[in-house]
C-alpha cells in the first residue's frame, strides 16, 4: 500500500488524528524548551554532526579498534552481514546457553532484523520490556515510533489490551494502575530470564564499552539479572572516544523527549563475574548506504525521533503508514536504500518543508535527501502514466511561452465557465475538499502588455 | 539598479492581482522595474515531483529572460529558493551563477536591498502570518522555531510598520500548510488535514486575514476556506504592503 493510501485510512478518524498530532506536538514543544535552554545548542549540533561525519569516513578503523578493545575486556564479538546472519548468531548464542526465556530492551535493530519471530519459531520466549514495546508486542503490531513505540494507542486501548493479556481489571485507562500492573508483570519476566538482549546507543572505539539509554531502566534490569547479555548494534553506532559521549547524550535526551538526559544511561564494558557478554555488529545494508555520497549522512542518525515529532505529515498519518521499521522523515531516506520499489512512495510523503533537517540534532539534510531520492525513483521505478506524461507536457510548455499562454488562457476560461460539478468531478483530486481559484479574465501578462501600450 | 520582475506561472494565470500589487509596490518604492514578457515558470513543479530533467527547458528559459538584470525580484519565496537551490541541473555559466545569486523574494529585497521598513501602507485588520516553508527554512526569511537562533522575520518586520495592522500570534508559528506542490494531490488526505489545521490556528486566534510570501500556500488555504465557508480572507503580503486606506 502506498503511503498516501495508508494515510487516507488513518485520516478517516479525524478525532484520533487530532489526538495523535497533539500528543507528538507536545513532545516537540518539550524538545524546543529543552534545546532553547542550552546556550550553544547549534554549536553542539555542529559538533555532533562533525564527530559522526568523521566517524563514518573512518568507520572500518573505528570498528576494528572497538572490536580489539571489547575482546580485551572479555566480551565476545560477532559480525553479521545481514539480518539473517544476525538472527542466526543470536539464536546460536542462546542455544549454547540453553536459554529459553529472553528479556529484550527496546532495540530498533532487532526489529529491523525481525528477531522475535525468528526466535519464537524455535520455542524461545522473547519479552519486550520497554513498556511501549510490550504494549505493541501484546497487540501484535510493530512499533509506530522509534522512541514512543505505542504512541498510536490511547490509554483506553492499553486498558483493553492488558485486560485481555495480563488479566487486569477494567480501570478506564488509569495510567497509574496500568503501569503498576505492567511493572509486576515485567518483574516476573526479568527475574526468570535466561538471557537479556539490548540495543546499543553508542559504542565507544577507544574503550570497547557501550551505552544503552532507557527511561525505564529496563536494559539495566535485564542485563544485570540474566547470566547472558547480548548487545546488538548497527555498524554506525560507533563513536571514536569516551569524551565524545557527552555531546551525544546531551543531544539525544533533549531531542527525543525534552529531557536533559535520558533517565538511565547504562554503561557496559565487561561481563560481570560468572556472566557472559556478547556484541553482535550488524551491517544489513548500511555499507551500501555509506557508498552513496548523497545519502551517506543518513547514517549519522542517533535515533532520537525528533524528526518524527516535528513532521506535520508523520503526526497526521501515524507511524504505521510508512510500512517500515524506521518511519517518518529519516525512515523515508533510509528505507529506499534497502528496497527502492517497496518504499518508492515514502520520499513523496513530504512537502519538503525542511522542519526535519532543522530539528535533527546531528544535522542530517533529510529534506534534501528526500528530493534526491525522488529524482532517482522516477527513473528507476515505473511511474503512473498520467504523472509521467503531465510532467513531460509541463516541461515542454514552460520552455515555450506561447504554449504557456494558450494553456493558461484555456485553463482560466474553464475555471470561469464550466459548472462547479464538472470542475470538481472525480479526476480533479484538488476539488474533493478544496475550491479552485475563480479563473480571472486576464492574466498578469495580458494586463502588463495593455498597460505598456496605454503608457 | 535594474530590476527584473519574475511572476510565477500560477500567479500569472490565477492570481494576477498579486503580480500587479508587487509591480505597483516596487514602483512606489522608486525601483526601476521591468517585467520581461514571455516568462513562464522556474521549473519547480517538475523538479520537486522527481522530474528534474523535465525542468531543464524552464530553467534555461528563466536564465535567458533574467540574465541582464542586477536583481530579480519575485513575490514567491519558494520560486526564489528553487532558483538558488536547484538550478544546478543546467550548466553553471556565468549568467546562471549571476541569476542564482541575484534572485530575491520580495520582502527580503525591500528590507535588505532597498533597506526600507515602512512602505507607507495602511491595512487596519487582524493578520496572521503563515510563514511559507521554502522561504523560511530554505531562504531563511525568518528564524525557524526548531533552531536556537535570535528571532527575526522579514515579513513580520515589514508588516509591523503597516498602519492599523494587528499581527496575531499563532499556536504553531511555522507549521507547514500542506500544499507542497504535487503533494497536495498525491497525498490529498494529509494535505487537506494540514490545511484545515492551519486555517483553524488562525481562526482560533481571531485572524481576519492570512498572509504569506507564497501564493501557492494561500491558494491551498483559500480553497479550504471557501469550500468550508469560513470567515477569513487570504492576501499575499504584496497586496497588504501595496494597500492604502
Ligand atoms: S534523523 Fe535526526 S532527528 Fe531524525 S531520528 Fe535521526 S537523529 Fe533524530
Amino acid at each position: 500500500m502506498s503511503h498516501s493510501q495508508a494515510a487516507a485510512i488513518f485520516n478517516k478518524d479525524e478525532k484520533k488524528v487530532n489526538w495523535h498530532d497533539k500528543a507528538l506536538w507536545f513532545v516537540r514543544h518539550k524538545r524546543d524548551k529543552a534545546a532553547h535552554s542550552v546556550t550553544g545548542w547549534e554549536a553542539l549540533r555542529n559538533l555532533g554532526q562533525g564527530i559522526k561525519a568523521h566517524t563514518l569516513s573512518n568507520l572500518d578503523n573505528y570498528l576494528i579498534q572497538f572490536e580489539e578493545n571489547a575482546l580485551k575486556n572479555g566480551v565476545q564479538v560477532h559480525w553479521a552481514k545481514n539480518a539473517d546472519e544476525h538472527n542466526k548468531i543470536v539464536h546460536s548464542i542462546l542455544k549454547a546457553h540453553n536459554a529459553k526465556k529472553v528479556v529484550k530492551s527496546k532495540s530498533m535493530l532487532t526489529e529491523e532484523c525481525h528477531l522475535n519471530p525468528f526466535l519464537e519459531a524455535d520455542g524461545i520466549e522473547v519479552i519486550d520490556t520497554d513498556l511501549g514495546e510490550r504494549i505493541v508486542q501484546l497487540a501484535k503490531e510493530p512499533p509506530s515510533h522509534i522512541v514512543l513505540p505505542a504512541i498510536h494507542k490511547t490509554k483506553e486501548d492499553v486498558d483493553a489490551l492488558f485486560q485481555e493479556h495480563l488479566g487486569t481489571k477494567p480501570c478506564a485507562g488509569d495510567p497509574q494502575y496500568l503501569t503498576g500492573e505492567a511493572r509486576k508483570h515485567l518483574r516476573e519476566k526479568f527475574v526468570n530470564a535466561d538471557a537479556a538482549i539490548t540495543g546499543v546507543n553508542f559504542a565507544i572505539a577507544d574503550t570497547g564499552g557501550f551505552v544503552v539509554c532507557t527511561n525505564e531502566g529496563n536494559a539495566d534490569m535485564g542485563a544485570h539479572l540474566a547470566p547472558v547479555h547480548i548487545a546488538c548494534m548497527g555498524i554506525e553506532k560507533i563513536i571514536p572516544k569516551q569524551e565524545h559521549l557527552g555531546v551525544f547524550l546531551r543531544l539525544l535526551g533533549r531531542s527525543a523527549t525534552g529531557q536533559h538526559i535520558t533517565t538511565f544511561s547504562s554503561h557496559f564494558r565487561k561481563p560481570r563475574e560468572g556472566a557472559k557478554m556478547h556484541i553482535v555488529i550488524v551491517d544489513n545494508g548500511r555499507t551500501e548506504q555509506l557508498s552513496r555520497p548523497d545519502f551517506r549522512a543518513s547514517l549519522q542518525c542517533i535515533r532520537c525521533g525528533a524528526c518524527m515529532n516535528t513532521c506535520p505529515i508523520y503526526r497526521r498519518s501515524g507511524g504505521h503508514s510508512y510500512d517500515a521499521t524506521i518511519p517518518g522523515p529519516i525512515g523515508s531516506i533510509l528505507s529506499p536504500g534497502k528496497d527502492l520499489t517497496k518504499h518508492s512512495t515514502l520520499p513523496f510523503a513530504s512537502t519538503l518543508c525542511g522542519s526535519c533537517s532543522d530539528v535533527c540534532p546531528v544535522k542530517i539534510d533529510i529534506h534534501t535527501q528526500l528530493y534526491k531520492w525522488r529524482q532517482i525513483i522516477t527513473k528507476e521505478v515505473p511511474q503512473p502514466f498520467v504523472k509521467k506524461s503531465s510532467m513531460k507536457f509541463m516541461g515542454t510548455m514552460f520552455a515555450k511561452p506561447a504554449t504557456f499562454e494558450k494553456v493558461g488562457k484555456a485553463a482560466r476560461w474553464s475555471l470561469r465557465n464550466l459548472p462547479k460539478g464538472v470542475i470538481n468531478s472525480k479526476p480533479n483530486v484538488w476539488g474533493n475538499a478544496r475550491d479552485l481559484p475563480s479563473g480571472p479574465e486576464e492574466s498578469f501578462d495580458e494586463w502588463y502588455k495593455k498597460r505598456k501600450k496605454d503608457e | 539598479m535594474k530590476v527584473g520582475l519574475f511572476i510565477p506561472c500560477y500567479i500569472n494565470q490565477l492570481y494576477p492581482q498579486v503580480g500587479k500589487a508587487t509591480l505597483e509596490l516596487l514602483e512606489k518604492l522608486n525601483v526601476d522595474v521591468v517585467y520581461p514578457s514571455g516568462q513562464t515558470c522556474c521549473g519547480q513543479p517538475m523538479a520537486n515531483s522527481g522530474y528534474e530533467n523535465e525542468s531543464v527547458g524552464a530553467c534555461t528559459h528563466f536564465v535567458n529572460n533574467f540574465k541582464t538584470f542586477d536583481y530579480i525580484v519575485t513575490p514567491s519565496g519558494s520560486c526564489a529558493y528553487h532558483v538558488k537551490k536547484h538550478f544546478d541541473v543546467i550548466p553553471q555559466t556565468e549568467d546562471v551563477i549571476n541569476v542564482r545569486n541575484n534572485v530575491y523574494e520580495l520582502c527580503d529585497f525591500i528590507l535588505n536591498v532597498l533597506k526600507i521598513k515602512d512602505v507607507g501602507a495602511s491595512f487596519p485588520y487582524k493578520v496572521g502570518i503563515h510563514k511559507s516553508c521554502h522561504g523560511l527554512r530554505g531562504l531563511r526569511l525568518g528564524s525557524c522555531s526548531e533552531k536556537v537562533t535570535p528571532e527575526y522575520s522579514y515579513i513580520g518586520e515589514l508588516l509591523a510598520e503597516v498602519t492599523g495592522t494587528e499581527i496575531i500570534k499563532l499556536s504553531r508559528e511555522d507549521e507547514c500548510c500542506g500544499f507542497g506542490g504535487t503533494f497536495a494531490v498525491a497525498e490529498e488526505a494529509i494535505s487537506v488535514k494540514m490545511g484545515k489545521d492551519r486555517v483553524q490556528d488562525h481562526l482560533d486566534h481571531g485572524a481576519e486575514v492570512i498572509t504569506a510570501t507564497d501564493t501557492s500556500c494561500l491558494m491551498h488555504l483559500e480553497g479550504l476556506i471557501t469550500r468550508n465557508k469560513q470567515p477569513l480572507k487570504v492576501l499575499h503580503i504584496a497586496e497588504i504592503l501595496n494597500s492604502v486606506n
